[in-house]
């Protein structure tokens, strides 16, 4: 018996020590004044009130908004969508500037102080010279020569959203002067610029993947857990054919087979078919598996005797029922969508240039001499991480939410 | 249990079929066939093109037929073990992509291992000292882990591993071994090569596992039993592996399935960056050039492979939970 208790004592620093959760403190007694009536309704605090009617989806809000990292990672994902509104405003330079001789430039990096006086953000420009031995371009900032920012400037004009002519620019390089926030590429392209352009494509392409995949989703997973049977099968059957499938050899093979001769904005256009195509067998079960359970609630079978048809029962009656849950899920795969398009185009086989995605962009980093001698090419794989990370951490948090009486 | 591995096999026979159409019909979806590719190809350098020549080939490698002649006659070469012949290379598939794939199965099954060596402890410590900083700072790996793609991170690697530790740049070996018979040097040689793709393509994989292996385990951390096991004094280590883990650990042999499929994706475009001697490459090649037994023999092969990591894992399930061998039954 001693040893037993021993035991239990010396385990207390050990793992299993700390499961039960909070501790198991004093608790001190109390004794409330007030009369002690049963019969008497208790009346409601205003709080409790305020609980009590709130709708659903007010209190998911309440639920998420003390999630303070998905609270953060939606607000960056709506700035950043924002910005691509306005991309061509927000980069210094056209999306196809090229400045010859500033080929493989390095990051500039903006300062305040020039020799100890305040001069407002500028950058210094560069001392450029090829060193003969290995051919390589190597610059060096001049610490002589200061250009200042200018902001709300005109600089580089472009075509809005090819609508229109403009040329304004929230931040130009000095005039004469260089601004390559993150360097350029082989072209002497701007990287900044091109990332920025490059937001556009990139967090696009998984909004028009999810609407596709939800689309297929819903559907499928709507009539196989609706109406069971061989539909169900059927379905599931496709389910697990379609996820036996290796993804990325899949998407080699389906990309491969678009159309040399389509242009561009076709091939962004089918990219996104097929990044939606292959991701809904996930959500079509998801579906079903709330459906199966949902149809035998009373509710939809008085829909079912009020004479509803299928579709009505399962969009207007079923599906509200678990809204929440599908946007959830839906942040969650926006993710795999982005991460796809990075790996296609990185191996040539998704979006082409002119089109510009940091999948794209990340494509000329691919061999060890860029690691090891421009960096700053890899930039564009920030921009991929954030993005992601941020989406992982609102659909975690929209998750958590989605139950709010949980 | 035998019903059971009975069954999953027949149903398995379906999907196969299923499979090998799909993959016909995306790889007939480009319009013309490798030789009209071919042929154009030698237009385009100002050659002449012998018509007698293409048409001769036309009809003996079947692409003159109708399609469903042209699947069957791929599939049933499939079926007799005859992979069809490459016409880019001009020779055999098997020949091209028997050693290929080998490498694919050994890179899969080393990085699955991986993940699971790795994915096991930290799931167990992160889920036990929920909160900590170690909690925190895993965790937050494990999601960088997730939110990178593959190659960058397997350039980053192969940068570090060649700077660190001599290894040379790309390949499964130093470049003296390339076609050299099999000796304890080479094996040394794969092996020193074999960390960085296997490392890149388990992050992700490991990074989902431990996720799950933590909220698994935290649920049912705080059930009643453990409760009752640590008021009965039973040992913390003895109380966590004992039931809980147990419990825990189900879904994490159902992820095989998962698991597979995603690492030989993962190893396809790894392959590519790191030039392994696996599938990439040559698959895109293939692709591109509509060279179809080749491309369609060596998807088949990696669908295949997960296919069959998914009937393991169903296996191991039902081996594991009484219940899902007793479904089945139920409902026949």
């Amino acid at each position: 018996m001693s040893s037993t208790t021993g035991q239990g004592d010396s385990g207390n620093g050990r793992p299993g020590a700390r499961l039960g959760g909070p501790a198991r403190g004093q608790i001190p007694h109390r004794v409330d004044d007030a009369p002690f009536q049963p019969a008497e309704e208790t009346p409601m605090t205003p709080a409790q009130e305020r609980l009590y009617r709130a709708s659903q989806w007010r209190m998911m809000w309440w639920k998420l908004k003390r999630h303070r990292l998905a609270v953060a990672s939606g607000i960056l994902l709506l700035l950043l969508y924002a910005s691509t509104l306005i991309s061509e405003a927000i980069a210094p330079y056209n999306l196809h500037s090229r400045f010859t001789d500033h080929i493989y430039a390095p990051p500039q990096s903006v300062h305040l102080f020039h020799e100890g006086e305040f001069v407002g953000p500028f950058v210094y420009g560069f001392d450029y010279k090829l060193n003969m031995e290995n051919l390589k371009r190597e610059y060096t900032p001049d610490k002589t020569d200061v250009q200042p920012l200018r902001f709300f400037c005109s600089g580089d004009s472009y075509r809005f959203w090819d609508l229109f002519e403009a040329d304004f620019h929230v931040v130009c390089p000095a005039e004469g002067g260089t601004l390559f926030l993150l360097g350029t590429d082989r072209l002497g392209r701007d990287m900044f610029s091109r990332i920025v352009y490059g937001a556009r494509i990139s967090l696009t392409i998984g909004l028009v993947g999810i609407a596709i995949s939800f689309l297929l989703g819903i559907t499928v997973g709507g009539a196989a857990g609706y109406y069971g049977g061989w539909v169900d099968v059927g379905a599931q059957r496709s389910i697990e054919i379609i996820r036996a499938f290796p993804e990325i050899p899949l998407w080699l093979a389906l990309s491969a087979a678009l159309p040399v001769t389509w242009s561009p904005l076709w091939v962004y256009f089918g990219i996104t078919v097929i990044l939606g195509l292959l991701d809904w067998p996930g959500l079509a079960r998801a579906v079903r598996a709330k459906l199966l359970s949902l149809r035998e609630e009373d509710f939809a079978t008085a829909a079912q005797l009020m004479g509803a048809r299928p579709p009505r029962i399962i969009f207007r009656h079923l599906l509200p029922s678990f809204a929440s849950h599908l946007i959830a899920s839906a942040t969650l795969s926006i993710p795999t969508m982005i991460l796809g398009e990075t790996a296609l185009s990185f191996l040539g086989l998704g979006l082409r240039p002119p089109i510009t995605s940091w999948g794209v962009l990340l494509s000329e980093a691919q061999n060890i001499n860029v690691v090891a001698l421009y960096p700053w090419l890899m930039l564009p794989v920030v921009p991929v991480i954030v993005v992601v990370l941020a989406f992982n951490f609102l659909g975690d948090g929209l998750r958590d939410a989605a139950d709010p009486y949980g | 249990m035998f019903a059971y591995t009975v069954r999953r096999l027949i149903t398995m026979v379906p999907t196969l079929i299923a499979i090998s159409v799909i993959i016909f019909v995306i790889i007939q979806l480009p319009p013309g066939d490798y030789l009209s590719t071919y042929v154009a190809e030698l237009a385009a350098q100002g050659e002449g093109v012998n018509d007698e020549r293409i048409a001769y080939l036309r009809e003996k490698y079947g692409l003159d037929q109708p399609l469903w002649r042209q699947y069957l006659m791929w599939a049933g070469g499939l079926l007799q073990g005859d992979l069809g012949y490459s016409f880019e290379y001009q020779l055999p598939v098997s020949e091209l992509i028997g050693d290929r794939l080998l490498l694919t199965f050994v890179i899969s099954i080393v990085t699955i291992l991986f993940t699971y060596a790795v994915a096991f402890p930290i799931g167990i410590y992160t889920a036990v000292r929920q909160y900590s900083i170690g909690d925190y700072t895993l965790s937050f790996i494990g999601f960088l882990g997730l939110a990178t793609p593959n190659f960058l991170l397997a350039l980053l690697l192969l940068y570090a591993a060649n700077i660190w530790f001599g290894t040379s740049i790309g390949g499964l070996m130093d470049p003296q071994y390339v076609d050299q018979p099999w000796s304890w040097g080479k094996a040394g040689s794969v092996l020193a090569h074999l960390w960085v793709p296997v490392v890149v393509i388990g992050t992700s994989g490991t990074a989902a596992m431990i996720r799950r292996l933590r909220a698994n385990l935290l649920d049912e951390l705080q059930k009643q039993y453990v409760t009752t096991g640590r008021a009965k004094g039973l040992s913390p280590g003895k109380l966590l592996l004992k039931y809980p883990l147990r419990l825990a650990i189900n879904p994490f042999i159902a992820d095989i399935g998962n698991l597979l499929p995603q690492v030989v994706s993962g190893a396809a475009i790894v392959s590519v960056v790191l030039d392994l001697p696996t599938t990439g490459q040559m698959l895109i090649g293939a692709l591109k050039s509509q060279d179809m037994y080749l491309a369609g023999s060596f998807l088949m092969f990696l669908a295949m492979l997960t296919v069959i990591g998914m009937l393991l894992s169903d296996l191991a399930l039902a081996a594991l939970d009484p219940r899902i061998r007793l479904e089945g039954k139920a409902a026949r």
